[in-house]
């Protein structure tokens, strides 16, 4: 068995002043090997959590993280990892952050540049490997994030809100090169977005999250990411099929917020 | 938009006399930090000023030369200088003595500094042994040191340098501390991510992210080692720039005191400029993260 298992997980973080939070209950998830899933829910949802135990960032409280029959412990290569913003190392240039992963693993130095070069061509800066990376605009500088995670060839892509920070047009234009480097390396992606339609176009899958506790509310199997390796994102995007999900997903989002609104004002009598 | 503006021409912006065109633009300019130009001509006025009172003093012959030196005093006392030197040391060496003085002081205290903070930054145990120390160390002006110094090593150059090494080993343990704690976790997070070792995420993420703080620091210990060894050379030495100052007045001679004070003000100076543009040099990605 492949692919990674969240076999009830939960996690419940202690304030130092005692206050307890339970920002996951009993959190179950099975995604296949090569499978590509979105996670969204309403910020406290607990799905950054979610990816920080998967990736062995936090051990949670009860529950495990199961990868090819082993327990995850901590993090690790196998496991790659987009960050939203800011995990550049801004100190090098765009080649030596793609070559960070097999430089520090002591791959030879030829190995190494044909595969920056090859990433490089991938994601569209072949002309950029020299310049330091602070120089690139954020769409940019989100593509060498992608291209140095994927130079470890890991077998899992963990996304946090990788294109949370970058203006529609970009984000658009960067959905469809995830998709694209998926179909092209088939591997197990979970991202992580508060995006409903980013959440719907990527996701074969999507895991809808529920705040106080954090939990799983809901799934839906989905056909758009694999309609987006053939057909454009903006003829998917205007299909009925998806207007009609993204309408039912915004109305459940909504009425999670409401609940949170409505308790928040229960709380504090004016 | 009907009014034409002339462009200002090169030599006025440069002067401060004119704004360039883009702040020429911007209606709120009082409060707008970077509306406020060089004032490069009157900077240059001053300048004048002082000079030509100067010059008008000493020319009128109203300058007392046991209190301030006349410009002709202080031209034939700096040519005498430079050709004879003082006290049988070269002017040169005067400087050079304080200058190495220095060099030496920050260098061996960021030596020993620089490993301490990031050790501080990293390990409960390595910060609570030298948090006492360091705290207690920090607000001790480091002249204050200066006679138990004198007690230990007496007035040769390894008390200077010990000194100076004093006064620069708390700012670069501090840089270099506060460099580790302003590390994103997100960086260090993708680093484990991408498979570093402990090791290797201390050479290549933590080390470079707190570099600008440590060559903050060294700016910081260098104009302070600098004023704590003219201070030192006054208290207890035989050569460079402050024994120098210090040896004149006992002579009376107050133009090599002039002079002195000059050359400390300009040296100073000169240190900060080349201190700040080995920043630009060697972290061009300071304040990019």
């Amino acid at each position: 068995m492949s692919g990674i298992v969240a076999d009830n997980i939960s996690m419940v973080f202690t304030l130092p002043n005692g206050d307890q939070v339970h920002a996951l209950n009993n959190v179950n998830l099975n995604v296949k090997d090569g499978e590509i899933i979105s996670v969204l829910g309403p910020s406290g949802c607990g799905k950054t959590t979610l990816l920080n135990i998967i990736a062995g960032f936090l051990r949670p409280t009860s529950g495990k993280i199961i990868r090819e029959n082993v327990e995850v412990t901590g993090p690790g290569s196998d496991r790659g990892m987009v960050f939203q913003q800011g995990a550049l190392f801004e100190w090098m240039t765009v080649e030596k952050n793609i070559a960070f992963g097999p430089k520090m693993a002591g791959r030879p130095a030829a190995e190494t540049k044909r595969k920056v070069d090859e990433l490089l061509q991938i994601v569209g800066l072949q002309d950029f490997g020299k310049k330091p990376v602070y120089q690139l605009s954020g769409g940019m500088q989100q593509r060498v994030a992608l291209a140095r995670c994927l130079a470890n060839d890991p077998e899992v892509i963990l996304m946090d809100e990788p294109l949370g920070a970058l203006d529609a047009l970009t984000r658009e234009k960067m959905q469809s090169l995830v998709l694209k480097l998926w179909k092209e390396t088939r591997k197990t992606i979970i991202l992580i977005t508060h995006s409903v339609e980013e959440a719907l176009f990527l996701g074969e899958r999507l895991i809808v999250m529920a705040p106080r506790p954090g939990r799983i509310l809901r799934e839906y199997e989905l056909p758009f990411a694999d309609r987006g390796l053939v057909e454009s994102p903006r003829q998917i995007k205007a299909s009925h099929e998806f207007v009609e999900t993204r309408e039912e997903i915004l109305s459940l989002i909504w009425g999670m917020e409401e609940e949170i609104m409505g308790n928040d004002q229960e709380l504090e009598p004016a | 938009m009907s009014k034409h503006h002339t462009p200002p021409s090169g030599v006025s912006v440069w002067l401060g006399l004119k704004d360039n065109v883009f702040t020429q633009q911007k209606t709120v300019r009082f409060g707008d930090a970077s509306a406020v130009n060089s004032g490069r001509f009157y900077s240059i006025l001053t300048v004048v000023i002082l000079l030509s009172a100067w010059g008008i003093a000493s020319a009128l012959g109203m300058l007392e030369s046991f209190y301030w030196p006349s410009v002709n005093a202080t031209l034939t006392r700096m040519g005498k200088l430079l050709s004879e030197g003082f006290r049988n040391v070269a002017f040169w060496d005067h400087i050079g003595i304080s200058v190495f003085r220095v060099l030496g002081g920050v260098l061996l205290g960021a030596l020993v500094g620089i490993p301490l903070g990031l050790a501080m930054g990293l390990s409960s145990i390595a910060r609570g042994l030298f948090d006492p120390i360091v705290e207690f160390m920090r607000p001790i002006p480091p002249l204050a040191l200066i006679p138990l110094i004198i007690l230990w090593f007496g007035i040769d150059e390894t008390a200077k340098i010990f000194l100076l090494f004093l006064a620069s080993l708390f700012i670069m343990t501090i840089a270099a501390r506060s460099g580790v704690n302003s590390v994103k976790i997100t960086k260090v997070h993708a680093a484990y991510s991408l498979g570093a070792s402990r090791t290797q995420i201390l050479f290549h993420v933590i080390l470079p992210n707190a570099l600008p703080e440590i060559f903050t620091g060294l700016r910081t210990a260098m104009g302070v080692c600098w004023g704590t060894v003219v201070a030192a050379e006054l208290v207890a030495a035989d050569k460079g720039v402050g024994s120098m100052i210090m040896i004149a007045k006992n002579f009376l001679q107050t133009d090599t005191v002039v002079i002195g004070i000059m050359v400390i003000g300009l040296i100073g100076y000169t240190i900060e400029l080349g201190m700040r543009y080995l920043e630009r040099l060697l972290i061009p990605w300071q304040g990019k993260g």
